[in-house]
């Protein structure tokens, strides 16, 4: 086993570095005639700024170091595997970069003439268009900035399908399984809705029987990701979208693990009424450390009103791209009269977007199926090499293949030694790898949800199961040690509790300082 | 295709024994369980239009790209066009830093003791934000600045809970407030138009008054406003909420606060605001960057949305940093959580972290300083050319309106024969404003220097003058 470690800098806060004085940008001085004809400032003393601001004060050269030397005790898919589950951590390749960082789109103001932005809206359709067949939808908006940020749009829509139909008062319930990822119930709220869950058979489907029992006429929606976050494809998919539709309850895709079919089937045929995609899971734009995201949501072009002609993509928000062909250039739509409005102030995401076009102009549709197909050998192969390696379960769907991900479970090595999966997890960063989610999904005691995507080379693959064996072997023989862990990374485990204690907590350094200073309410 | 520098299984021999160790034949067997009537086949697949029918190299990649955003108009100068998001500029160091691959290529920091790096420089962020805006605490991003505002107001209804009215004032960017109509739509919520006062352009306070009662959750204000104009009675404002024990919200716009009070200082409850201008381009739309902020009082801190980063100790007394206060997200409370924000926009907050790091105590007054200039040095100049600028009383930061009413033309006339000369004026807001009439906003920036006004300023009067 290669030795890992991860730099550390010690490094200063912002704040305790620089001196009084110091400034890290030139900024064009004032033209004499400018400063003649202003005279000075007259914003009235009411709002005008009386005191300095407190921020620090630094060189570019202390900027540049401080920034850089965090980032060498920071970690992503240019280190090494991030194997977390449902995060879809692909590759994200420099010319999807180059091309939507340096394309000029930064300097394109979202409310500019679209007469002027002919190009960007040309490559911004061709991407809704990619998008709705990827997905086998028939309307797609680019509007939501992330996945929740998708779902809270898609559960808005299903809200006022109902509304504009007329039985909302009745349509109160969305119904969720248990293995969700925890934004769907959230969505769901947030739409206003009450959370039904159903639970998972020993067969990692949902259990279909429960789920006949919940659908009824308050039904609004179900929301459901397939394959699931255990990786499993949801084999009585047609008969839960039947069921749903029977009450006109609408079926909502939640789109984190599209990359486990990609090529091989499309939620719109499996009679979803409603996707979401993460262009950043699947469509390989990077994660940035938390975001930025994209989340376009696709309808399928299900009737809501036959006398008014209104379809469920007249309720999409925000702004669609449309080619007017008697003016033969492309138009921003904005909200009609039936649209749920708008989820962010303007357009999209549009950086993230222009890397996805990019990454899937690269790959064509053949190279897209080589991405389904290559995630999915390489999340058996791991299931496989994991089979029967002492502590480790591998729980619902016994002989089922994987699609995306697999879901292992640490429970034996807790129950018989007390070392747990964030024990396991800790072991893993010393040896230089990324966890898996841990806890996650919830059904699953002491999970950890693994997910290694195509990116990953089957050699990294091997050293992953060696490390995970070697965790074992330590379990087993000195379960103490793996709570010291992790020794390799630049700092010790951390004390949550502590972190969260309201004697301690300190969410920015202005509370670290009044509660030093006593100045703290 | 034999194989692909993204696919590194994709080779004959890894594919083979790969296949050996799973015990399968063939590829196609891992995907049995989906029901044949809705398996594609590989032909139906590669029929479908996606991408450019098959696969091609980065340099077709760039050529084609390149073609197509060639069609894009190039101007003389950045828009004179604002509405909440401004052609600021970004510094190549701050591109950089978020470019590297430690930053860029991470995700959450579920793995705190790995991702250290990661959490400083977001703990930076809302550290420095809040130094700015004289808030406590400042959570990790939102979207943008309408999606912030929407929280907020959501926010505000559960610290207040059983009131069900919320104030917005009519000047407050429009865009913003479609935002928290739909956030708000399902909840039941009564939204109340606070108006303007025509003369300063200020929200009227005494008829502020008379709608604040004991139903309203929270009353937001937006300063500099939509109109650009400094809203002089900020502080009063918060008052008029406090007194009937509704939240005080405001939203700002970060470089304006070079030169203004800060949300802090004014009393607000809560803080939101747009991390645009700080380093992160225009974007045609996002990526942006909301900024949220509020008091250090538990019962606002505990209902507040999206991720914080804190301060922490490792078990070996080392200084570090972790998620914290996790009991109010959604992948611990689920539909009881504050939000359901998952992914925000982490990068665009170390962006704006590097930005003003690089500004720091004084660059951020020169730099409010010199938008204030340049756009006051527009004004006059308009004013001297005849325009009508004096629409409000109270001072603007960096933008303001414009009225054609007098010259008796349409703004879109004005806007084409500006186009035909390489320039984009300002936002039409007369659709939105109808009492305004023939009325567009003008903003500047340090990126509009004296002789971009000035082209701007001699366009408009040749144009007025032959309309």
């Amino acid at each position: 086993m290669r030795t890992y470690r991860q730099a550390n800098w010690s490094e200063p806060l912002i704040f305790e570095l620089g001196s009084p004085g110091r400034l890290g940008i030139t900024l064009p001085e004032l033209e004499d005639e400018v400063k003649k004809v202003v005279g000075g400032v007259k914003i009235p003393e009411s709002i005008k700024r009386s005191k300095p601001l407190s921020l620090p004060e630094l060189s570019e050269v202390e900027v540049t170091r401080h920034f850089t030397n965090l980032t060498q005790m920071a970690y992503g898919v240019d280190n090494g595997p991030v194997p977390l589950g449902s995060c879809t951590m692909k590759f994200n390749p420099r010319i999807a970069w180059d091309l939507s960082f340096n394309s000029g789109v930064d300097q394109l103001h979202p409310l500019q003439d679209e007469r002027t932005v002919q190009g960007l809206l040309e490559v911004m359709y061709e991407l809704q268009k990619w998008l709705a067949n990827i997905v086998g939808m028939d309307a797609c908006t680019l509007h939501p900035a992330a996945g929740a940020h998708g779902e809270l749009t898609g559960v808005l829509v299903i809200r006022k399908y109902h509304e504009l139909k007329g039985q909302l008062d009745k349509k109160k319930e969305i119904v969720i399984p248990d293995s969700a990822h925890g934004t769907n119930p959230a969505s769901a709220a947030m739409a206003g809705f009450k959370v039904i869950e159903v639970p998972s058979g020993s067969d990692g489907n949902v259990d279909f029987e429960a789920l006949k029992s919940v659908v009824g006429e308050s039904t609004a929606g179900l929301m459901i990701t397939n394959p699931n976050t255990l990786g499993l494809f949801e084999e009585r998919i047609l008969e839960i979208a039947d069921l749903l539709h029977k009450y006109d309850a609408l079926l909502y895709y939640d789109g984190a693990n599209l990359n486990g079919i990609m090529g091989y089937a499309r939620p719109g045929d499996m009679g979803f009424d409603i996707a979401h995609i993460n262009i950043h899971k699947t469509f390989s734009s990077p994660h940035g450390g938390g975001g930025p995201g994209s989340g376009p949501i696709c309808v399928k072009n299900r009737l809501v009103d036959r006398e008014k002609g209104i379809y469920l993509s007249d309720l999409l928000p925000g702004y669609i791209v449309v080619y007017d062909e008697e003016k033969g250039i492309y138009r921003l739509k904005g909200p009609g009269s039936h649209s749920i409005g708008l989820l962010k102030s303007f357009f999209a995401n549009t950086i993230p977007l222009l890397w996805a076009y990019v990454y899937i102009a690269i790959m064509g549709p053949q190279g897209l199926r080589k991405v389904t197909e290559h995630c999915v050998l390489i999340t058996n192969y791991f299931a496989k090499l994991m089979n029967g390696v002492r502590g480790y379960d591998i729980p619902y769907g016994k002989g089922r293949f994987r699609k995306h991900e697999v879901v292992l479970s640490a429970k034996p090595m807790a129950d018989e030694v007390g070392v747990t999966a964030e024990d396991v997890a800790k072991g893993l960063l010393d040896a230089g790898f990324y966890a898996p989610t841990i806890y996650f999904p919830l059904i699953v005691k002491e999970a950890l949800m693994t997910e290694f995507t195509e990116t990953e080379t089957p050699e990294n693959i091997e050293r992953y199961v060696e490390r995970l064996k070697e965790i074992s072997k330590i379990a087993y023989e000195n379960p103490s040690k793996p709570k010291e862990w992790p020794l390799n990374t630049s700092v010790g485990r951390l004390d949550i509790v502590k972190a969260n204690h309201p004697k301690y907590v300190a969410p920015t350094w202005r509370v670290y300082v009044k509660r030093l200073k006593g100045e703290l309410k | 295709m034999e194989n692909h520098p993204w696919i590194p299984s994709l080779t004959r021999d890894q594919v083979e024994k790969i296949l050996r160790v799973i015990g399968v034949g063939d590829v196609s067997e891992l995907f049995n369980d989906i029901p044949a009537s809705i398996k594609l086949t590989r032909e139906q697949w590669d029929k479908l239009e996606i991408g450019f029918g098959k696969p091609i190299s980065e340099i077709e990649a760039k050529k084609i790209l390149h073609g197509k955003l060639s069609k894009n108009t190039t101007l003389k100068t950045p828009p004179f066009m604002g509405g909440g998001f401004y052609p600021h500029y970004v510094p190549p160091l701050v591109k950089y830093i978020i470019s590297r691959g430690e930053f860029l290529t991470a995700y959450t920091p579920y793995q705190a003791e790995i991702s250290q790096g990661l959490m400083q420089a977001i703990f930076e962020y809302q550290s420095l934000m809040a130094e700015l805006l004289e808030m406590d605490v400042v959570n990790a991003s939102m979207y943008d600045w309408g999606s912030a505002a929407a929280e907020a107001v959501l926010m505000s209804l559960r610290v207040n809970k059983g009131r069900t009215k919320v104030i917005l004032p009519a000047n407050m960017n429009p865009y913003h407030r479609k935002v928290v109509e739909s956030y708000t739509w399902p909840h039941g919520v009564k939204i109340v138009n606070a108006p303007f006062n025509r003369e300063t352009g200020g929200v009227d306070v005494e008829e502020l008054k008379k709608l604040v009662d004991e139903e309203t959750a929270g009353v937001y204000l937006q300063y500099p406003n939509f109109f650009g104009v400094v809203e002089a009675d900020a502080k009063a404002i918060g008052e008029v909420a406090h007194e009937k024990g509704a939240l005080f919200i405001t939203g700002v716009y970060p470089i304006a606060l070079g030169l203004l009070k800060s949300p802090g200082e004014l009393g607000a409850d809560i803080a939101v605001g747009e991390g645009q201008p700080l380093g992160l381009g225009l974007n045609y739309g996002g990526p942006y960057l909301g900024i949220f902020a509020t008091r250090f009082d538990m019962n606002l801190v505990r209902q507040m949305p999206g991720r914080i980063i804190g301060l922490a100790e490792s078990h070996r007394g080392e200084r570090g940093f972790a998620m914290i206060l996790q009991t109010r997200e959604q992948h611990i409370r689920r539909e009881k959580a504050t939000s359901n924000i998952c992914t925000n926009e982490a990068l665009m907050a170390i962006a704006a972290a590097v930005y003003l790091s690089m500004l720091g105590k004084n660059g951020l007054v020169k730099l409010a300083e010199i938008n204030y200039y340049r756009a006051h040095y527009a004004w006059a100049k308009m004013r001297q050319a005849g325009l009508t600028v004096d629409l409000f009383k109270w001072d603007f930061f960096n933008e303001f309106p414009v009225s054609f009413n007098k010259q008796g033309v349409k703004y879109s006339f004005i806007h084409e024969k500006l186009l035909e000369r390489g320039i984009h004026g300002g936002l039409y807001i007369g659709d939105q404003y109808p009492e305004l009439g023939e009325t567009a906003l003008f903003a500047f920036t340090e990126m509009h220097f004296k002789e971009d006004i000035d082209l701007l300023v001699e366009s408009l009067t040749e144009i007025t003058r032959r309309g």
